[in-house]
This record gives structure tokens, C-alpha cells and sequence, in this order.
């Protein structure tokens, strides 16, 4: 295989940044230096090569949904935005909740853009009542358990499915924290928008009310919860008490989370319906707060491919769920790094090397230094491009940033030492 | 104005010029042949997917009045019933030429939406717990005709489930803008969690209030609610918020008593003060019909200002209407 060389970039990962070259031979990095050699080489001016991204919370639909999305399609979306893992949400047609179904999400994964682990169901059917086999599943790899989309509402079963996780290592509970009683129906976050729109409202406290009773059952079991796309100020403090407790939690928050308001739902465009919803301007500082100070672990991009047609209904009736793949890291980068309320460390470590280690991904978040597999992101933060919904690579079209100028765009993704994507196109 | 879609899209100065063209076709309403040929040749459509008497026979006859073709849309007997979606069902009924869908539905914004995938004008006719803009300007019209054109200072109760009220949303506002005092009377738990921006004040005590009304305007009850623990029972609810016979004693002689309607007599009005000599309940209902033609003359009209609408006369030409009780057609 010929030897493959990223020139001129700043090299940055946890343990610390530098300007230097890569050498990559065999699908790893061989040497990180100066004015190295290969026989093809990738430009990296004015770039930042880091460890590939890491997303702990991405919708491939397939098996049942394949008119919105495919782990082939996803895959190459979350390559373009600087992805080289990804974990698929269990919430297909079959669940994720049998090891042949499990399996054949990443058979269809191996010659896609990008490495595709597998979650799996903590109940079977996502039905919140017996546990799925997640032995079985641990055996495929999976590691993130979880009935995303669904919350783990009933205390008992939740109690046992973290005791049971304890004897599978590295396995995680991985929770969708809403309360279904206290969403009772709602479209959107109940506050000052949803009186004003009509439009049902999912409370604050639904997802405040199973953070607390998690952290209290973490506590109870010691295993591992981690709390998906944490939107809320009272969610972010309830995480943040648990740490000073020491206990074993971890948290991800989304972009469109520390981006939009319920302000936006005030247009009825179901665009920009998500669960959990898009919350207040106080929701938006408490998550970059808990961001900025470690709170919350990982960026997360909970990316919800839907077809058109189905966001072509009324906000009430239409899906949940927006596209994110493609849009993460510019927004990270637009949002959160260039205004100061994360370094260039803390950002890539929230995109890349922390969502690694929960996800049990050793292969992935780097650092970048020989021997080390070649998963990486040369990202340019400076180029200035706007966000077409019709030139997205995933097959869905329900980006809330269409139109929207960002700085920030990732030129080469490289996996296991192929440019999957080179000068922003994918390659396959 | 392309659209009426919501009470917030118009300031008190669009309230007002709607008004007044209302009163003009009030008086049109009440003549031996109530019709004038003001938009002949212009297509409504009532699309309508939630169950509807008196909406959809007010806006439908408000259209004939104005020699409008009027198209009704069911949606049990429809291609609605084959999985259409909403934006397939609207673009082929606008594909047969026509310039207003009325529309009702049961989902908040689902006007708002049909207005961006569209050119013919749109008209809320209620959407799911958004808004009813022609119940607010019909209710307006009646309190117009009983307090002046001025509603500065009036005392307005709206009483019941604000939360779910379409109406009570369009009502707080259109009340409002003309400059009533206007309260919210509710259980908390039939209260939005958030009244932020909303130009109003909020009691839960009914009793309280009662003495210093000009206006109490009540809310249908659905007994459905009392099975979501929203309120202990009926019973409970009439003897807090309902307006009984006795609550009704201790309005003001000349206070008026209002409901959209269907009423559940017996729960939140009493049968015998929904008859009473306060109550202007019937009227709303008449002026609903005045309210919707001056909505749909000011879309489908010929886009003169309302300030001083030249109506076509019966033969086609044009007169000034010199303000109330004008002669028109």
C-alpha cells in the first residue's frame, strides 16, 4: 500500500497541538514530524488534523426506513462531516433487539465511509417491560444500550437493566431521558412558545424527573448510565451534582441544542421538531456551561434523517427528529469555539476522543502517533460555505440550518488510511 | 392582507378597519334578499378536518351571500381517508383554480403551513389549540355593538379551559388590542404553564371577580378532561367557575354574558342564563356571518384599503359606503 502523507497541518489531540506532518503506511500512522514523504500527498494549510470524530447517537434507519436514510448514506454524511465512527440508535423496524438484526447493521457497515457500531435495545422491542438479550449483543461488540427514541420509563426495569449491565464490560446504559407520563402528547417545549403556538408542551421536568431518579439509581447499582442530548438547565445541574458525587454518569448534548430555541417552532415548521425539544435561551446557556466545564462529556449529534413528505405534516403530527451529520463541527466550531466557550482541545475532545472511550471504540479519538490506526480529520477553519439541504449526502433533506452560513468545513476524513473524503467530496 | 391566519397578525388600526366593513355587511345581512354580487366569480373552498356546525355553515353562508362558488371538502369522504397528506390535498384542490381555502384542523399551524405551499389566501377557521380569528372579530363585533366602539377599560372575564382554547388565544389578544382589561379565569391546571407576553392577568377565583364585570365570556367545558386529571368532576367545576344562576345574580345589570358555543348548559353556564336578558350569545352567532364576509371581501376583494371599501352595487358598480348602516348594493 502506498505511503500516504498529510502535509502543512497543526496535528492536535489530547495530548496536546503541533504543527508537524503525518506519514500513514498500512492503515496507520507511522511517523508525525517534519517534511515527511509519501507518494501521495493530502494538503492540510491551514488546517487542524485531528483524531476522525466520534458520534455516540446517530439514526442510520435501516432496517425499515430506507426512504430516509442507510448506513451506506449515513455513513457517507458522517464522513463529509468529519466522522470516522458512528453508533446507529436502535429504533429501526426490526429494534436492534436480536443479534442477527444487530448484525446485519454492521455487515452493512464494513465497506461503508465510515466504522458503524451498533447499539443495542435494552428491552426488547423498546417496549420498556423484559430485557433484550444484551449479552448476545455484547458479544456482536455493542456496547451503548439504549431504547432511544423511548425512555426507559418503568424504575424497576431500569434498576435491572443496570445491575444486569455490570457483568459486560464497558457496557453502557445509555438513557433517553423524558418522562412519557409528564410528555403526555407534547410537540415541543412547554414554556411561553407552546402557549402562545397551541401547541402541546413537553415539560422541562419530564427530562429533569428521570435525570434525578437515574443519578439515583446509578447510585444504587454503580454501573454506567449515560444521559442522551441533555437539553436542560435543571438536567445540566442534576449531572453536574452527580460527578461532585463521583458517581459513574456520563452526558452528551446535541448541536441544535446549544444553537436554536422553541422560538423557532413559532413558524409550525415541523423542521424543527426534536425530542427532547428545542428549549429556552436559559436551556442554551446552562448547556454551553455544561460543555465548558465538563458536564457534559461529548457532543452528540442525534442525527433523525425523515423523509419529506413525512415533515410535509402538520407540526403536531409530523416526526421527530432533524438531520446533523453533516453540520456538527462547523456549528461546534461557529458556536462554541470561535466565540471562546470551548478551546480547540475541548471541542475536538467532545467530538472525538471522549465519545471514543464511551462507546468502547479504542481504534478511534486517536492520539496521533505511530503505530496508532489512521482514523482522522483534517478540518479547515476557515472556510466560509452555507448550508444547501438539497447538496446533503444523507438522503433526507430536514436540516433547521438550511440557509445558514458557517465557518468551518472538514476537507479530508481519512479512515482506517483512506481519504474517504478528499477536498470535501466523498470518495465512495 | 394575503392571509388571515392568526389575531397577532394584525394591529388594533387592521382589527378596527375589519370592523367597521363587518358592520356595513351587517346591515346587508338583515335585508329582504341578503346578497350583493361583491365576489362573483371567486372560489372558496371549506376544508374542514375536524367536525364543525356552525363554523362551517357561518363561512359558507358568508361566501354565498357574497355570490362566492362555494366547494365543501369532507374529509371522511375523501382522498384524506387514503393516507393524502395534508400538502398533496391542498395543492390538488388548488390546481382546480380557486382564490380562499377556509380551513379548520386539529393540529396548531396547520393554516400557517398550507399558506406556504400555496397562492390562494388562507383562512384559520380554528387550529387545533392556536387560534379562531373569526370568533375573536365576530366577539369583538358583538361587544361593539353593546359597548361602543371603544373597548378601553372594559372588564372582561374569559372563563374555562384556556389551556385548550383556540378561542380564549384569539380572544386575549383581539380584546386586548382594543384596549379591554382583560383576566383569565381558570384552575391552574387549565392554564398555559407560561402566560409570558400574553396582555392579560390571570385569577382563579371566579367569585372574586364577578362584581366589577362588563363582560364574562365562558369557555365549553369537554367533559373528556375531567378523565386527565385536569379537574376532579363536572360538578366540582360548576360549582367553582361555572356560571350558575346565582354567580349570574351578582353580575352588574348591565354586564354581558358570552359563549362560542356548543355550550354544555348545566356545566359552565346555567340553561337559564344562557337565555337571559344578559346573555349575547344568539347575536355572536349573527355576527359571525358579518365577520366572515368582510373577511373574505377584504382577501378576495378588489384590494382597496377597508378604510373605504368601494362595494360593488348590485349592478356591478362601485359605491362608497359612508360608514355604518350604509346602503351597499
Amino acid at each position: 500500500m502506498a505511503d500516504l502523507v498529510i502535509t502543512g497541518g497543526r496535528v492536535l489531540d489530547a495530548t496536546g497541538e503541533r504543527t508537524a506532518d503525518v506519514l500513514i503506511r498500512g492503515g496507520h500512522v507511522v511517523e508525525v514530524g517534519e517534511d515527511l514523504r509519501g507518494d501521495e500527498t493530502l494538503d492540510a494549510t491551514g488546517c487542524l488534523v485531528t483524531p476522525g470524530l466520534v458520534d455516540v447517537h446517530v439514526h442510520l434507519r435501516e432496517p425499515g426506513m430506507e426512504e430516509a436514510e442507510t448506513v451506506e448514506t449515513g455513513a457517507r454524511a458522517a464522513a463529509l462531516g468529519g466522522y470516522t465512527a458512528i453508533v446507529a440508535m436502535p429504533n429501526t423496524t426490526p429494534p436492534l433487539d436480536d443479534p442477527a438484526v444487530v448484525a446485519s447493521v454492521l455487515a452493512a457497515g464494513e465497506h461503508a465511509c465510515c466504522q458503524v457500531a451498533s447499539s443495542g435495545c435494552i428491552t426488547k422491542g423498546r417496549l420498556g417491560r423484559e430485557l433484550a438479550p444484551m449479552g448476545e449483543l455484547h458479544r456482536l461488540g455493542v456496547r451503548i444500550f439504549t431504547d432511544d427514541g423511548d425512555c426507559v420509563a418503568d424504575a424497576g426495569v431500569m434498576r435491572r437493566a443496570l445491575e444486569y449491565s455490570r457483568a459486560l464490560p464497558g457496557a453502557v446504559i445509555s438513557q433517553h431521558a423524558e418522562d412519557p407520563a409528564l410528555v403526555n402528547g407534547g410537540a415541543m417545549h412547554e414554556g411561553e412558545w407552546s402557549s402562545r403556538l397551541g401547541i402541546p408542551g413537553r415539560p422541562a421536568a419530564a427530562e429533569e424527573v428521570i435525570v434525578a431518579r437515574d443519578v439515583i439509581l446509578v447510585a444504587l447499582t454503580g454501573a454506567h448510565v449515560h444521559f442522551q442530548h441533555v437539553s436542560t438547565a435543571g438536567a445540566v445541574e442534576l449531572v453536574r451534582a452527580a460527578k461532585a458525587r463521583g458517581l459513574n454518569v456520563t452526558a452528551e448534548a446535541a448541536p441544535h441544542h446549544f444553537t436554536l430555541t422553541d422560538a423557532c417552532c413559532a413558524s409550525f415548521d415541523p423542521v424543527f421538531k426534536v425530542n427532547p425539544p428545542l428549549r429556552a435561551e436559559a436551556d442554551l446557556a446552562a448547556i454551553k456551561a455544561g460543555l465548558a466545564d465538563g458536564t457534559i462529556d461529548v457532543i452528540a449529534t442525534d442525527h433523525a434523517p425523515h423523509p419529506t413528505e413525512a415533515k410535509e405534516r402538520p407540526f403536531e403530527e409530523a416526526p421527530s427528529g432533524m438531520l446533523g451529520l453533516e453540520t456538527a463541527l462547523a456549528l461546534v466550531w461557529d458556536e462554541l469555539v470561535l466565540p471562546g466557550v470551548l478551546g480547540p482541545t475541548q471541542a475536538f475532545a467532545a467530538l472525538s476522543w471522549k465519545g471514543a472511550a464511551i462507546a468502547g471504540l479504542a481504534h478511534h479519538g486517536g492520539p496521533i502517533a505511530p503505530d496508532t490506526p489512521a482514523n482522522l480529520c483534517v478540518f479547515d477553519p476557515e472556510h466560509r460555505w452555507e448550508v444547501d439541504a438539497a447538496r446533503l449526502a444523507s438522503k433526507a433533506r430536514n436540516t433547521p440550518f438550511a440557509g445558514r452560513l458557517l465557518t468551518g468545513k472538514v476537507r479530508h476524513t481519512i479512515l482506517r488510511g483512506e481519504p474517504v473524503v478528499r477536498d470535501m467530496e466523498a470518495q465512495r | 392582507m394575503k392571509h388571515l391566519l392568526s389575531i397577532a397578525d394584525l394591529d388594533r388600526a387592521g382589527i378596527e378597519e375589519l370592523l367597521d366593513l363587518s358592520a356595513s355587511f351587517r346591515e346587508v345581512t338583515q335585508r329582504d334578499i341578503p346578497k350583493v354580487p361583491a365576489l362573483r366569480g371567486k372560489v372558496v373552498v371549506s376544508l374542514f378536518y375536524e367536525d364543525s356546525t356552525r363554523t362551517r355553515i357561518s363561512f359558507e353562508t358568508a361566501a354565498k351571500r357574497l355570490s362566492c362558488d362555494v366547494m365543501g371538502f369532507s374529509v371522511s369522504s375523501s382522498s384524506v381517508k387514503k393516507g393524502e397528506s395534508l400538502r398533496d390535498t391542498v395543492q390538488t384542490i388548488e390546481a382546480m383554480g380557486i382564490d380562499a381555502v377556509v380551513m379548520r384542523h386539529s393540529a396548531a399551524g396547520a393554516p400557517n403551513r398550507v399558506a406556504t405551499w400555496i397562492d390562494a389566501s388562507v383562512i384559520n377557521a380554528g387550529d387545533g389549540c392556536h387560534e379562531h380569528p373569526t370568533q375573536a372579530l365576530l366577539d369583538l363585533l358583538t361587544l361593539r355593538r353593546h359597548l361602543g366602539s371603544s373597548l378601553d377599560g372594559a372588564r372582561i372575564a374569559i372563563v374555562g379551559d384556556i389551556l385548550h382554547s383556540r378561542v380564549a388565544r384569539s380572544d386575549a389578544l383581539a380584546f386586548a388590542a382594543l384596549g379591554a382589561d382583560v383576566t383569565l379565569v381558570a384552575p391552574p391546571t387549565l392554564l398555559p404553564s407560561s402566560l409570558a407576553g400574553w396582555p392579560v392577568s390571570v385569577s382563579h377565583d371566579l367569585d372574586e371577580l364577578i362584581p366589577d364585570l362588563d363582560v364574562i365570556y365562558l369557555l365549553r367545558i369537554q367533559r373528556e378532561r375531567q378523565n386527565e386529571a385536569l379537574f376532579p368532576s363536572l360538578r366540582e367545576y360548576t360549582a367553582r367557575y361555572g356560571l350558575t344562576v346565582e354567580r349570574a345574580g351578582r353580575l352588574r345589570k348591565d354586564a354581558l354574558v358570552m359563549h362560542p358555543g356548543p355550550m354544555n348548559r348545566g356545566v359552565e353556564i346555567a340553561a337559564e342564563v344562557a337565555e337571559g336578558p344578559a346573555s349575547v350569545i344568539t347575536e355572536q352567532v349573527t355576527n359571525g356571518v358579518a365577520v366572515r364576509m368582510a373577511v373574505l371581501y377584504r382577501l378576495l376583494g378588489s384590494g382597496a384599503s377597508v378604510g373605504a371599501p368601494p362595494l360593488p352595487s348590485a349592478s356591478g358598480r362601485s359605491e362608497r359606503p359612508s360608514g355604518e348602516g350604509a346602503t351597499i348594493g
